[in-house]
């Protein structure tokens, strides 16, 4: 039971303390918050999130901004983030140090399909950043492996220098029925993974389209070029989603900055399936 | 033992192609290897041949004057390198390197191309299976060109 | 509820009603004359109406003319809504203070005063009917609204004269008030009377209604046939049409419409039409600090899909173009609107006509839109032998 949610304000951010902020690549951070006043003591945290939920994440007098929660749905007792610093507000909450508040509001959105995903193979695609939104993906998948068939991680990145959780990258390769393939745009003579953009790794994988799930989340045009290749690889649209993103300033659905069309990606999504994103995802300046 | 008629009718770019055409194939056809480190081919080198990739890894380079040697794209097992046996003027226009023990089939390209004179069937089959490959690889050469990553462009 | 039958107040009862608001507790709030324009203000007194006054509007233009009567509701609707007190134009979300590492979140804003709106017209009640279903009706609800719109005490009126920028009978939205108010007035006023019929719709209204002790309990049935013929001579005034047949397709399946090209060459992006549309709702956060960085606010306000920024992702925004920010506004109103939310968007109320700098009509672009639809705009083929 989310036994204090009802009384926290959804417009209010609640206080959270820095544990930890990692240097992930030149500009982008992992940052671990903890709640505050944990209770400890009665097992319950309100950090239940469904993987593929955001957070608002408010910086003292600067702004706030939507984050994917990219942390362990299991540890309860923190919320995980991974902010690619862009802009003044990303900069100050990547430059946090160890004990400082952030504010927090949400979780807020849908959750990849992971009830549908159960007793099929997981095909995670992540482009950039867009990893960070699939992690909790692949922690659920890895610690309830009975409940999953193949686990396939296929991510794509700028250059080898851009690449997200390497370590963990090889550790998960490591793991029993799942595939992990990386490739960069850019490679370096000292690379000496795959080169080519993301969609160039389907030629490395088995799909079997019929029992397979396929989750991607990265740049809007890299899911474009995604899904069409799945779609011709045989998956049905309605078996891959999409992490949508657009402007948002309240998350609740009240603002009117994310409308896509006649959704909301703050509240119908952020996560839509290709079926219902398809008709739109072609029209320019939608 | 495997003979290279069935090598060549199992690997993914053949896949679909009756056996008379298969067996018309396999007379052009040798079996290589490749050490790690080794170039395959050079840029300007004449083309006379190409390869279905059965293992290893094979990446496709560039050189610029005051520049690194740019890495383009990478190929691996099931797929095939190098079509420029196909069209005039028969030279390579990039290094393949392989980035690790590499084994394929190579086809000679003067008879394929002799063959596919002979049999246009045998060509179209060809040059379908190429037309899909350039598609393909143009389509992630657009993707890559748009430099999805990047931060700050308008 | 029982059936409310019409009674009759007269004007000196109509000073009352205010003054008995005031006694219950309400702010009253209604029309007023200022900056040449009628808007919505604290009310006082009768005489804080807009006593005599009328507005001449047409496309991009609104003016105040003096009527030849004194009657207090002889106007149309001018550039305000009801929003202006529901879903203020600028709000203060939070305030907070440093303490060390951490912050507190100060919520110690003052309650909004229960309000009694005096004036409001059917457009505007199902405005505030189509917020109602934004604001609180969805997945979340704003608590702001919730605080403002709770208790309001409505006084609805209905048209007697129409503007020619009014299209309410093409929305289903008046000229007669329907839905939740407490009161309802038509005002009837010539040949030396001046009078309203008034009706209770609900019980907080009866029992205003009771305390205020009408001049006839019960109107007689020539008088609520007069003021029924004032409503319908509203109605039949309104010349402006917009055909709602099918729109949500009609505009979903014209997202390439050369009128969009030709619309974004009128229009100035100004927000002219979102800041006046009753039903707008789109805000923005703006975060401020003092200089210490000690004491920090968040304040929510207006914001509109005209603006460059509202579509702004990292590296650019998604709708650059002035066309494309039409087309989401006006597809939003009266298209996606019923996907979200099941009705449309816009009530008719004509103010984004009124108030557009350089009158560009909503029911006109539709039209445009209808009269040839995509599938004859497209590029047609040649027939085989190349002549056409």
């Amino acid at each position: 039971m989310m036994a204090t949610a009802a009384t926290v304000d959804p417009m209010l951010p609640q206080p959270y303390s820095v544990r930890q902020v990692v240097k992930e690549t030149s500009d982008t951070f992992t940052l671990t918050l903890e709640p505050p006043a944990l209770e400890p003591s009665s097992g319950v945290y309100r950090n239940r999130f469904q993987p593929g939920q955001f957070s608002m994440l408010w910086v003292f007098g600067v702004g706030e901004l939507p984050i994917s929660i990219s942390g362990d749905p299991a540890a309860r007792d923190r919320l995980v983030y991974t902010v690619r610093s862009v802009g003044q507000a990303t900069q100050t909450l990547v430059s946090c140090e160890v004990g400082d508040a952030v504010g927090v509001r949400g979780p807020f959105g849908t959750g990849w399909p992971m009830q549908q995903a159960q007793g099929r193979d997981v095909i995670v695609i992540a482009g950039g950043i867009g990893l960070a939104p699939l992690r909790p993906v692949i922690y659920e998948v890895l610690h309830n492996r009975e409940k999953y068939g193949r686990l396939v991680i296929l991510y794509g990145a700028r250059s080898p220098h851009d690449l997200l959780y390497r370590r963990e990258l090889t550790a998960w390769a490591r793991q029993r029925e799942t595939q992990v393939l990386a490739t960069v745009d850019y490679g370096g003579l000292n690379w000496h993974g795959n080169v080519g953009v993301v969609t160039t790794l389907f030629k490395y994988v088995r799909l079997q389209p019929t029992r397979s799930l396929a989750f991607a989340c990265g740049p809007e045009i890299m899911m474009r070029f995604v899904a069409r290749d799945l779609e011709t690889n045989g998956l049905a649209r309605e078996n891959i989603y999409l992490s949508m993103e657009r402007n948002m300033k309240c998350a609740l659905g009240f603002c009117g900055h994310c409308q896509y069309g006649p959704h909301f990606i703050c509240k119908d999504g952020p996560i839509f399936s290709y079926d219902r994103m398809r008709p739109l995802l072609e029209k320019y300046e939608l | 033992m495997e003979t290279l008629e069935h090598i060549i009718a199992e690997h993914p770019f053949f896949a679909g192609l009756e056996s008379y055409y298969t067996n018309l194939l396999t007379g052009c056809a040798t079996n290589v290897r490749f050490d790690g480190g080794t170039y395959i081919f050079k840029e300007g080198e004449e083309a006379n041949e190409f390869y279905l990739i059965r293992a290893g890894r094979v990446a496709l380079e560039i050189f610029a004057p005051q520049r690194k040697p740019i890495m383009l794209a990478t190929l691996g097992e099931g797929e095939i390198l190098g079509w420029s046996w196909l069209l005039p003027p028969y030279q390579w226009k990039l290094h393949a390197h392989a980035l690790e023990p590499v084994r394929a089939i190579a086809l000679d390209g003067k008879c394929l191309r002799a063959k596919c004179e002979q049999n246009h069937d045998l060509g179209y089959e060809v040059l379908k299976r190429f037309a899909r490959i350039v598609e393909q690889r143009l389509e992630a050469t657009r993707l890559q060109l748009l430099d999805v990553y990047a931060v700050g462009r308008s | 509820m029982a059936t409310r039958t019409p009674a009759l107040l007269t004007l000196e009862q109509i000073e009352r009603l205010v003054l008995l608001l005031h006694g219950r507790g309400y702010q009253v709030v209604g029309p007023t004359v200022r900056d040449g324009a009628i808007v919505y203000d604290v009310v006082e007194k009768l005489s804080d109406l807009p006593v005599g006054w009328t507005d001449e509007q047409e496309a991009g233009r609104y003016r105040l003319r003096r009527r030849n009567d004194e009657a207090l509701f002889g106007y149309v609707v001018g550039p305000q809504s009801w929003k202006k007190y529901l879903h203020p134009a600028e709000v203060r979300l939070l305030t907070a203070e440093r303490s060390g590492h951490t912050f507190r979140i100060l919520n110690n804003e003052p309650a909004p005063p229960r309000r009694a709106f005096l004036g409001v017209r059917a457009c505007e009640l199902a405005a505030i009917a189509v917020q109602d279903r934004v604001l609180q009706g969805d997945r979340y609800g704003d608590p702001i609204y919730a605080a403002r719109r709770e208790g309001i005490f409505i006084v609805a009126v209905n048209c007697t004269q129409a503007a020619p920028t009014c299209f309410c009978t093409s929305m289903g939205t008046g000229p007669r008030v329907r839905g939740a108010f407490e009161l309802s007035l038509t005002e009837l006023v010539g040949l030396g009377k001046h009078e309203f019929v008034v009706e209770a719709g609900s019980d907080a209204g009866a029992e205003v209604l009771a305390e205020l002790a009408p001049a006839q309990a019960v109107a007689s049935q020539a008088t609520c046939q007069e003021a029924e013929a004032a409503v319908e001579r509203a109605a039949s005034q309104i010349q402006r049409r917009l055909d709602t047949t099918g729109i949500r397709d009609l505009l979903y399946s014209n997202f390439d419409h050369p009128r969009w090209d030709n619309v974004a060459q009128r229009c100035l992006t100004c927000a002219n039409c979102t800041m006046v549309c009753p039903t707008c709702f789109c805000t923005t956060v703006e975060d401020v600090s003092d200089v210490t960085g000690t004491h920090a606010e968040r304040w929510r306000k207006w914001d509109s899909c005209f603006t460059q920024n509202f579509s702004y992702i990292h590296g650019g925004s998604v709708r650059s173009s002035a066309k494309s920010r039409y087309r989401q506004w006006m597809t939003h109103k009266l298209a996606s609107w019923i996907d979200q939310f099941g009705s449309s968007g816009c009530v008719g109320c004509g103010r984004c006509i009124t108030w557009c700098p350089v009158g560009i009509d909503i029911t006109e672009e539709v039209r445009a839109i209808r009269e040839s639809p995509a599938s004859s705009s497209q590029v047609r083929k040649e027939s085989s032998h190349g002549n056409p």
